[in-house]
């Protein structure tokens, strides 16, 4: 049929148990183009609908074996979600029994006599309808596979993502965390990883924004946090560079609140930096507590020049605690929309039994007062407990027989001089240079100590001539600092030189570190520790004989030698 | 409307009003209060008496304004910022961005 108002036939079921009236039905419907099914009563018609499934059906009331009612309602169970339209045809006039076909499940009635023109109009009605219905499902159906399909990819990118940011310490012993399975599509990230020569950096933070583009972002960040720290550079060295990439691939607009940290045990210090997360906490042991607050633009906006990667610094002891956390904490609602708060958050704190990690605590706290109705999938948070050892023990890369390949001999000296000393740390460049020997890379933290020990002392103690006995005392300790950045800032006509000299030896090699300054050098044979007034130069020079094999200065005390041997162990050792 | 703007008689500066949330949601409002016929404006004020929050993409919203201010040259400045507001605005330290007032 391709008159316009009636441009597809409609399949209709009709049954009626006077054959007189189904006939001129019948016909009169076959006449406006539709193909048409008829049945003599209840019964029949529903096993013609079952077999032949038509698109609308006409019933008369009464009709023996199954009557009309019924049949609508075994009709509306079998078409489950589809529509299919039940008309009823009826002689009936009473208003009671008009409404009872409704409420059976009929759409509509027909009243005997027909009438062509209702007739047709009616069906156009209910075609349009129904075709509107099956739309809507189809689109319905359609949206809910994308979403299935979409929450399935997020679990794969998630399984990748785990892959490339989680190869860090988040499990170490002494650190405690909680995110949502899901946080990477929030915009949060959590990462730890250790350093080379002893310590971990953190890094906490929060992408403006949900889903892909906050996930995207997640990515570069973590191969440079991880990358970096690994090779040993330092925390505003990771951090300039972390801002740089964020400003060149995110849109304007969109940017990353992040708090860094590096924590030295050996040391008992902690570098903190923060742009836009909510105050950090350093829980004393004591039961104060220093509130870490954020003093910088979130990464991601200031292009490099006008970054600001400074870390303040602070003393810390065995058993004090480090908390990071994004604003989720903070905003956390509960039933009424209230905020968590900071008033919420620094009474719970307050209330911490000792001993209770932070983050257990105060996870409960938030969850508690959200309800346990509540999803509490934006809490991202990230404790730490400073301990006296390292807890984290570097994962040797356990070598293969292949491992004594690489340069076997060979010798370079490299100089940082004048206001470079100020500016660049050598050591990740130095340690590069090592790590071409396959044999030597399953001691690159031993190996980034002992150069990051030569270097200190030949730039603070030679360089910068900053006595050692300052770092004593709390004051002192922060004296020290504060005055190492005034004079490196203008450190000028000053070098430090190192040379490294390395040999293979069998199954094993030798590698000779010498390091350098144009300091006024310093008396070796002068007794250490005296009245405990050097205990931390000390600890440095200790530690190198530790590690290496041999430790001796020039005459002058500017010039330190240090011979690391080493052997390739069978298990990585 | 949530957002509201007026310019000042000289047309040099315009004023954007915001009343409420400050989210997401304002995005295509907020967008359009600093784009439409702003030829010839110089100074901006962004009026928050009304606004009783934000959130970061209401930060970067603010970012998108001050690049199209001309950057680090823009004259912005933010204004009645109620304690939630400000708060949001310090942990951020979007002081070094824009002049708060």
């Amino acid at each position: 049929m391709t008159e316009p108002e009636n441009p597809r036939p409609l399949r209709l079921l009709i049954a009626d148990d006077s054959n007189t009236d189904r006939l001129i039905l019948q016909a009169m419907l076959r006449r406006q183009g539709h193909e048409v099914q008829a049945a003599e009563d209840g019964q029949a018609a529903l096993k013609l609908y079952d077999c032949w499934q038509p698109d609308m059906v006409l019933l008369d009331v009464m009709m023996p074996r199954l009557d009309g009612v019924e049949a609508a309602r075994q009709i509306k169970a079998l078409a489950g979600e589809t529509l299919v339209p039940v008309i009823f045809l009826t002689s009936l006039t009473d208003a009671g029994s008009l409404a009872q076909c409704l409420d059976a499940g009929g759409d509509d009635f027909l009243p005997k006599p027909y009438n062509p023109v209702i007739i047709e109009a009616k069906l156009r009605a209910f075609d349009r309808m129904r075709r509107m219905h099956e739309t809507l499902s189809q689109q319905r159906d359609l949206i809910k596979a994308r979403n299935e399909q979409l929450l399935e990819e997020q679990i794969i990118a998630r399984r990748v993502f785990d892959n490339i940011a989680h190869t860090g310490c988040l499990n170490a012993p002494n650190i405690r965390y909680h995110a949502s399975p899901m946080s990477v599509f929030n915009g949060d990230i959590l990462f730890a990883c250790p350093r080379p020569a002893g310590g971990v950096h953190l890094l906490v933070g929060d992408f403006t924004g949900h889903g892909l583009p906050a996930a995207i972002g997640a990515l570069p960040v973590a191969e440079i946090f991880y990358g970096m720290t690994s090779k040993g550079f330092s925390g505003p060295d990771v951090l300039r560079e972390l801002n740089q990439k964020l400003v060149r691939i995110l849109p304007t607009g969109m940017f990353c609140c992040a708090a860094f940290a590096d924590v030295d045990f050996r040391q008992g210090m902690l570098r903190f930096w923060n742009g836009g997360l909510p105050d950090g906490y350093l829980m004393y042991k004591s039961g104060d507590h220093q509130a870490l607050a954020s003093r910088h633009l979130p990464l991601g906006i200031l292009a490099p020049e006008r970054f600001v990667a400074a870390m303040e610094e602070y003393r810390v002891e065995p058993g004090d605690q480090l908390l990071l956390m994004t604003d989720g904490v903070l905003e956390a609602a509960d039933e009424q929309g209230q905020h968590f708060g900071e008033r919420r958050l620094a009474e719970t704190l307050g209330a911490r039994p000792t001993g209770a990690s932070p983050v257990d605590h105060l996870v409960q706290a938030v969850q508690g007062f959200t309800g346990s109705a509540r999803e509490s999938d934006d809490l991202t948070l990230l404790g730490l407990r400073v301990t006296g050892q390292d807890p984290v023990a570097l994962q040797s890369v356990s070598a293969a027989r292949s491992a004594v390949t690489g340069p076997a001999f060979w010798r370079c000296s490299y100089q940082v001089e004048g206001q470079t000393l100020g500016q660049f740390n050598p050591l990740p460049l130095l340690l590069h240079v090592c790590m071409a020997v396959a044999g030597l890379r399953q001691h690159s933290g031993e190996i980034y100590t002992l150069l990051a020990e030569l270097y200190n002392n030949a730039l603070e103690h030679g360089v910068l001539e900053l006595p050692s006995g300052w770092k004593n005392g709390p004051e002192g300790f922060s004296r020290y600092y504060a005055e190492r950045e005034r004079r490196l800032a203008r450190v000028d006509g000053h070098y430090i030189r190192f040379e490294l000299e390395h040999r293979m030896e069998g199954n094993g090699g030798q590698l000779v570190i010498r390091c350098q300054d144009s300091g006024r050098g310093f008396d070796p044979d002068a007794p250490e520790g005296e009245g405990g007034t050097s205990v931390y130069a000390g600890r440095g020079l200790s530690l190198i004989r530790q590690l290496s094999s041999g430790l001796s200065y020039n005459k002058q005390g500017n010039q330190a030698e240090v011979v690391y041997d080493w052997e390739l162990s069978e298990n990585g050792g | 409307m949530p957002v509201h703007t007026r310019q000042s008689d000289d047309g040099e500066t315009r004023t954007i009003a915001i009343e409420g949330r400050f989210d997401f949601s304002t995005h295509q409002a907020f967008r359009d209060a600093y784009e439409k016929g702003s030829e010839g404006v110089h100074h901006w004020v962004i009026d928050m008496s009304d606004t009783s929050y934000l959130d970061s993409s209401a930060l970067g919203m603010l970012l998108l304004l001050r690049d199209y201010a001309g950057g680090d040259k823009a004259s912005i400045h933010i204004e009645n910022c109620n304690g939630d507001v400000r708060r949001i605005l310090a942990i951020s330290n979007f002081e070094q961005l824009f002049s708060i007032r």
